[in-house]
């Protein structure tokens, strides 16, 4: 059993691929964990940014800025009264959200956290992703129809033309990202998510970055598609406040609701962590042409690290500043045990073979990070857009440059 | 990695795809019927993962349960559903449908007992590992002109569809 466990931690392949069970589970378990925490991180993070974007303080009750606001808010969810409508289909409304999430978490089996770090390697990775995530839909349509209800039905119908549009520019965009993976030196394409980023590693360059401007164009066509597609602002027209109430989960209350809400975030990390692996070279850290060589390799694996310490620093600044009345004292101790775990985290991620060995995550981490902050910043920047604007936009507008791109990087691949 | 209870695996996956198959046709309600459907063509696309061709898994998993059915859905769901539930849910053809029923069992009964001399002996195992690229290297090498022709055909169905819906182009 020992032997078992351990055995796998020689090998240099993904536990799925070793056929080692035991670890395939604690990495689900971790994903599972880590996913749930970013979401709920993701809950704060999104209020207090949009606060501060429109000249607003956000979230301030409950802990030190509103820091256990999350918990406090599931908590509630959790003790809610759970709804059902008296016309409902009960057996349709009580399986919709469980679609829903089952679909946003299992597309991270293939998620490539590093060289070894995914659950496993699939040969048909990025379609798996895609199928996968598209079955996402169902439950939207699902939830919408069984509610019986008429706002739900516009939600429903609303996502499903803007899913199924939107599919097509999204995966004309990872075709031509796949494309490229054909050209580096062995001269084989590979579907399979670990594959594509050791083709950009291979190629020394991002596909982000490749035949410019087409990399970025196809990037460009898959961050609208993406956007689109986890029905966010400025095209969350299935929940259209001003409109449809909700949309399709109008009719949802307490923790079925919250499984909607959970899905959203988790399928939100799903596609970002598709174009960083894409585009955005996975776990590859920043500069490794420009700033390459065993210096820079240092530094840029101190980074981690530091930035954690820096985080802990701020904290403890913050801590000192919390107001000096009694009242405040949990507050205070509950902020600086919190810097002190940020603190031990960093130096925890300066030992030599604990750095090695997480610096790809948390390269991976930081650019779905950066892609779900532009999230927030597309809520707070741009406006809704018109049904028939959308849909212009996305068979109109991006399915030909999606084409178009589509040739021209088979045209470069064969010239260059 | 060698595959893990294979038998088992197998005959779970059959009995859903059967199963949701004759939910299909047994349920009144026809979003209950497209719901069946779905698990019936999930049910068969895992199939198609056991015997080593994840790529077409990959492929019916995206195109028949996360694109047609959403469209097949999106369509059911502008009906009249109290309508079709008050209206017969089968047609009197009994007779049509037992001698295709009797002509197909037959069938499925003559491989069954034949079965060996009609298949090779050995059957081929694709590996798993670079199954896409070899359905690729069929699909655009030894049969480009049959899948060329295929690709005609569609695009002359989307011409006819735009043209049948449109009435001045």
């Amino acid at each position: 059993m020992l032997d078992y466990i351990t055995s796998y931690l020689k090998s240099d392949t993904t536990p799925g691929s070793a056929g080692n069970l035991f670890w395939a589970f604690v990495y689900i378990v971790l994903i599972f964990l880590g996913l749930s925490v970013a979401v709920i991180a993701m809950n704060w993070l999104e209020r207090k940014i949009l606060a501060h974007m429109q000249v607003r303080l956000g979230p301030m009750r409950v802990g030190p800025h509103g820091l256990l606001q999350p918990i406090a808010d599931a908590l509630k969810l959790l003790i809610k009264e759970d709804i059902m409508p008296a016309e409902a289909d009960p057996f349709v409304f009580w399986i919709a959200p469980l679609v829903v999430v089952i679909t946003a978490f299992t597309v991270f089996i293939v998620v490539p956290f590093g060289p070894t770090h995914a659950v496993t390697d699939m040969n048909i990775g990025v379609l798996f992703m895609l199928g996968v995530s598209s079955l996402s839909v169902l439950g939207v349509v699902m939830a919408g129809w069984a509610s019986n209800s008429h706002y739900p039905l516009m939600g429903a119908l609303r996502s499903s033309a803007q899913m199924v549009s939107y599919e097509i520019a999204m995966g004309l965009a990872v075709v031509s990202a796949v494309l490229m993976t054909s050209l580096n030196k062995e001269g084989t394409g590979t579907l399979s998510m670990i594959g594509i980023v050791q083709a950009q590693q291979a190629q020394h360059v991002w596909f982000v970055f490749k035949f410019f401007p087409l990399g970025l164009i196809a990037f460009f066509i898959f961050a609208v598609a993406m956007v689109a597609e986890t029905n966010r602002a400025p095209f969350d027209l299935p929940e259209a406040e001003s409109e449809l109430t909700a949309g399709f989960h109008t009719e949802y209350s307490g923790f079925r609701w919250s499984l909607f809400f959970l899905a959203e975030y988790s399928a939100m990390i799903a596609v970002s962590s598709i174009a960083v692996t894409l585009w955005l070279g996975g776990w590859m850290r920043p500069f490794p042409n420009a700033l390459g060589g065993e210096t820079w390799d240092l530094v840029f694996s101190l980074i981690p690290g530091l930035i954690f310490l820096f985080l802990g620093a701020i904290t403890f600044y913050s801590t000192s500043r919390m107001p000096k009345h009694p009242y405040f004292r949990v507050q205070t101790l509950g902020l600086g045990g919190f810097g002190a775990v940020l603190a031990l985290i960093g130096l925890l991620l300066l030992i030599p073979p604990v750095r090695d060995r997480v610096q790809d995550i948390f390269w991976f981490c930081a650019k779905v990070a950066f892609s779900m902050y532009m999230y927030i910043w597309y809520r707070g920047t741009f406006p809704r857009y018109r049904f028939d604007q959308l849909m212009k936009v996305g068979w109109k507008v991006l399915l030909p440059m999606g084409i178009g791109v589509l040739i021209l990087t088979a045209i470069a691949g064969v010239l260059f | 990695m060698a595959p893990v209870a294979t038998t088992f695996f197998f005959y779970f996956l059959s009995a859903l795809t059967v199963l949701s198959g004759v939910l299909v046709i047994t349920r009144k309600n026809p979003v209950h019927s497209a719901l069946a459907l779905i698990m019936s063509l999930l049910g068969q696309a895992a199939l198609y993962l056991m015997l080593y061709a994840p790529f077409v898994a990959g492929v019916q998993i995206i195109l028949y349960a996360g694109g047609i059915m959403v469209l097949f859905l999106f369509v059911i769901m502008l009906v009249n559903i109290e309508k079709s539930l008050k209206e017969d849910q089968f047609n009197k053809q009994w007779l049509v449908g037992m001698a295709a029923a009797v002509a197909l069992g037959a069938l499925f009964v003559f491989v069954y007992i034949k079965g060996k001399g009609l298949f090779p002996d050995r059957t081929i195992q694709m590996p798993e590992q670079s199954n896409t690229q070899q359905v690729a290297v069929l699909l655009y090498g030894n049969y480009m002109f049959a899948f060329e022709i295929a690709s005609l055909l569609l695009l002359v169905a989307v011409i006819g569809a735009v043209v049948m819906a449109k009435k001045r182009i």
